[in-house]
């Protein structure tokens, strides 16, 4: 589904990505781990198409196109999602509105007509109660005066109604109670299937025990430094980035990884 | 040469004067002539005037317009605005003149004079020798001066005491000159809500083609003691006209008067606002919002006198620019040494969407009693370009992202206008004009 090819990125004309591979299948949920300010969100914002985010070298290939090649909008239309680390408030747009806009634009571009306001809140019923959010949240502001968790929760409200093919979720976890932490597992469990593919950023074991990965990464200083299944985040875990640091030659090879 | 276009007016009333309805009784004569030698003294303004430091009226000033004639009048073609939803008594006029025709006065409620300026002139409605032009300060601009000068035909609504009116009283100006010589109307209304009574009145401005015109346009509006007064004045001219206009509200007490202004047409377009607050429990909430595109500058100056103690005032206006458009907005406050208890506030709030577009916005309170509430802000700022990308995230289209931005700024003082068809109609207009860069109205 997704194949990241020597991929570098630059942020203000410094090197951030340099040079990541990775190979996402169908089905798949890739785990993917790393110090602070190793790139992880760099690489979710470079996927999704960001302004400021300069793809400096290699591919992306995206069910058999090139990724690179599509605007913002155009990733979100062909199935890609990124649940923010920082949501942003939007005041004066209702959540509600905004879902049906975003729910619209993507059926518009698989060439289905608008949903009715019937079968809309229907839909919308249906999905709040998996993130058992309250129906009150659809008629405020977009995230706007919502607490961490709140906004964290509204992300995977975004991502059950619209049911992208590649949802990326960039430390969906950080910030969320122990309660709030199973809702939003749940949620992300109650969509995986064959078809979809789950990229996870985050700094902890816990939420791994809900959303048990396929693979594990590790990204550190723009590189992936280290892959394996999920029992690399239980060593990860245990063990902590200074046994990775051991391992600086790994780090430093270009071939590192996978 | 300024001086050679302001004899041209001049010139041009003295020969029109014994013409003009009710030329021939004494005190119109002189209601006019105050407006003329007025209008001699002080001339047009020019950026040196403080009130007009922004405003380059030169474009206006600099060639003589030729009022426009009834006789002119070509009715065939001209297109009114229509909304289903709204259900209004309607008065049109058609280059500065009443058009029964076109307009819809037969369900006025029983106690509601709606009639035009120059019948009442020819009638001699007595009321408005004590009247008309009371409430225009005397420190007028020579375009205010201008207009009382000319004053022919306009709306003169009267409400009776404790009579409530269901449905709006629409007035609509409709320009369809020419071209050829530009040409000069010069509507004049006065509204008179009786104590008690309850009224909307929308005064809206349209065109029926792109030309260069110039509309001078002054209303009076009293609310007598206890009165609830709606008004909204809607521009929407050519944008290749001029428009200048005065809205003057006189408040009694515990009258209440919100006035909508809403400005989106006119190459030059600039409202007087003036608000008096003349008995105790007066209040007045101020709307506005002003969309500019092109080469559009919409200038928008009020001023709320607060004259005696325990009135309200609260003042909410919007600007949306984009394009290389330019907007002032001029708030002034002002407090008098009686007005003690007073609780006045503004707030100006700007969106500026394309790097050319500019704004000029000063509060400025005047305040001389000391136990009284007042606040004002200002801001000026850009779609923030992080809401941008993140409902581009969720597959909206950068347009559609930009107008829903735009919209969702511009919601708080649209849900202020009480008249649903009007909100409606400019969420409409908000987006035109932002996706095509373009004023309302002009040919893509
Ligand atoms: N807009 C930006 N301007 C300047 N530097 C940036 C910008 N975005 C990212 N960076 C830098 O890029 C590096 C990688 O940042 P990134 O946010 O991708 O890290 P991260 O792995 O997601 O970290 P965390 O675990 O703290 O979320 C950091 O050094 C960061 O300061
Ligand atoms: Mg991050």
């Amino acid at each position: 589904m997704l194949s990241i090819n020597n991929l570098h990125a630059a942020v203000d004309g410094k090197p951030i990505l340099k040079g990541i591979d990775l190979e996402v299948g169908a089905g798949e949920v890739h785990a993917i781990m790393g110090p602070n300010g190793s790139g992880k969100s760099t690489l979710a914002n470079v996927l999704v198409g960001r302004d400021g985010y300069d793809v400096t070298g290699g591919q992306v290939v995206y069910r058999g196109k090139n990724l690179l090649d599509f605007s913002v909008e155009e990733r979100a239309c062909e199935g890609i999602f990124l649940a923010f680390q920082y949501p942003v408030e939007i005041p004066g747009v209702s959540n509600l509105y905004l879902l049906k806009a975003a729910l619209n634009s993507v059926r518009k571009h698989r060439g289905l007509s608008e949903i009715s306001a019937v079968e809309f809140l229907k839909l919308i019923k249906e999905k709040i109660k998996l993130v058992e959010m309250k129906e009150e949240f659809l008629h405020r502001s977009v995230n706007e005066g919502f607490s961490g968790g709140e906004k964290k929760r509204n992300e995977i409200l975004q991502l059950a109604v619209l049911e992208p093919s590649l949802a990326i979720l960039d430390e969906t976890d950080s910030g969320l109670d122990i309660d709030a932490l199973k809702v939003v597992a749940n949620g992300v469990n109650s969509l995986r299937d064959e078809q979809r593919a789950m990229i996870v950023v985050t700094h902890y074991q816990r939420l791994l025990d809900y959303i048990v990965p396929d693979k594990v990464h590790i990204l550190a200083n723009g590189r992936v430094v280290k892959s394996g299944d999920k029992t690399l985040a239980l060593e990860l875990e245990k063990r902590g980035y200074t046994w990775l640091a051991q391992n600086s030659d790994a780090a430093a090879a270009p071939s590192a990884g996978v | 040469m300024f001086e050679a276009v302001q004899k041209a007016y001049v010139d041009a009333y003295e020969g029109a004067a014994s013409g003009l309805p009710g030329g021939s009784i004494p005190w119109v004569r002189r209601v006019r002539e105050s407006g003329l030698s007025r209008f001699r003294e002080v001339g047009f303004p020019t950026v040196r005037d403080e009130d007009w430091k922004y405003t380059n009226v030169r474009p206006i000033a600099k060639q003589p317009f030729a009022t426009a004639v009834r006789d002119g009048v070509v009715v065939t073609g001209v297109e009114l605005p229509e909304h289903a939803a709204l259900e209004s008594h309607r008065c049109v006029f058609v280059n500065g003149h009443f058009i029964p025709d076109l307009s819809r006065l037969q369900k006025l409620p029983d106690g509601v004079t709606v009639m035009s300026l120059s019948d009442a002139l020819r009638q001699g409605v007595a009321e408005l020798e004590t009247e008309l032009g009371r409430f225009v300060p005397d420190a007028l601009h020579g375009f205010a001066a201008l207009n009382t000068a000319f004053l022919t035909d306009g709306a003169y609504i009267r409400i009776s005491d404790n009579c409530s009116v269901e449905h709006p009283i629409e007035l609509i100006y409709v320009c369809a000159l020419d071209g050829e010589q530009p040409q000069v109307c010069y509507p004049r209304n006065l509204v008179i809500a009786g104590t008690g009574s309850r009224v909307a009145v929308l005064e809206r401005y349209v065109c029926a083609q792109q030309d260069r015109y110039f509309t001078n346009a002054v209303t009076e509006l009293v609310a007598r003691p206890s009165a609830q007064v709606d008004y909204y004045k809607l521009q929407q001219e050519s944008a290749r006209a001029f428009h200048v206009g005065g809205l003057f509200v006189h408040q009694d007490r515990d009258s209440t008067v919100t006035t909508n202004n809403i400005a989106m047409g006119g190459a030059i377009a600039r409202t007087d606002l003036h608000v008096t607050l003349s008995d105790t429990g007066a209040h007045s909430t101020m709307n506005g919002l002003y969309i500019g595109a092109g080469r559009q500058h919409i200038d928008n100056h009020t001023q709320v006198d607060h004259r005696v103690a325990h009135c309200t005032s609260d003042e909410f206006y919007k600007g949306v620019l984009t394009g290389r458009s330019r907007a002032v907005f001029h708030g002034r406050i002002v407090v008098h040494q009686d007005a003690q208890h007073t609780d006045a506030q503004q707030q100006n709030n700007n969106l500026l969407l394309s790097r050319d577009a500019e704004v000029d916005t000063k509060p400025q309170l005047e305040i001389y009693a000391d136990d009284v509430k007042c606040s004002h802000g200002a801001t000026v700022g850009q779609l923030d370009p992080n809401s941008v990308f993140y409902l581009q995230s969720r597959g909206i289209d950068q347009d559609s992202a930009r107008s829903m931005l735009t919209y969702a700024f511009a919601k708080d003082v649209i849900n202020r206008f009480a008249i649903e068809p009007i909100r409606d109609e400019l969420e409409h207009h908000l987006t035109l004009t932002l996706l095509r860069g373009k004023p309302v109205g002009e040919p893509a």
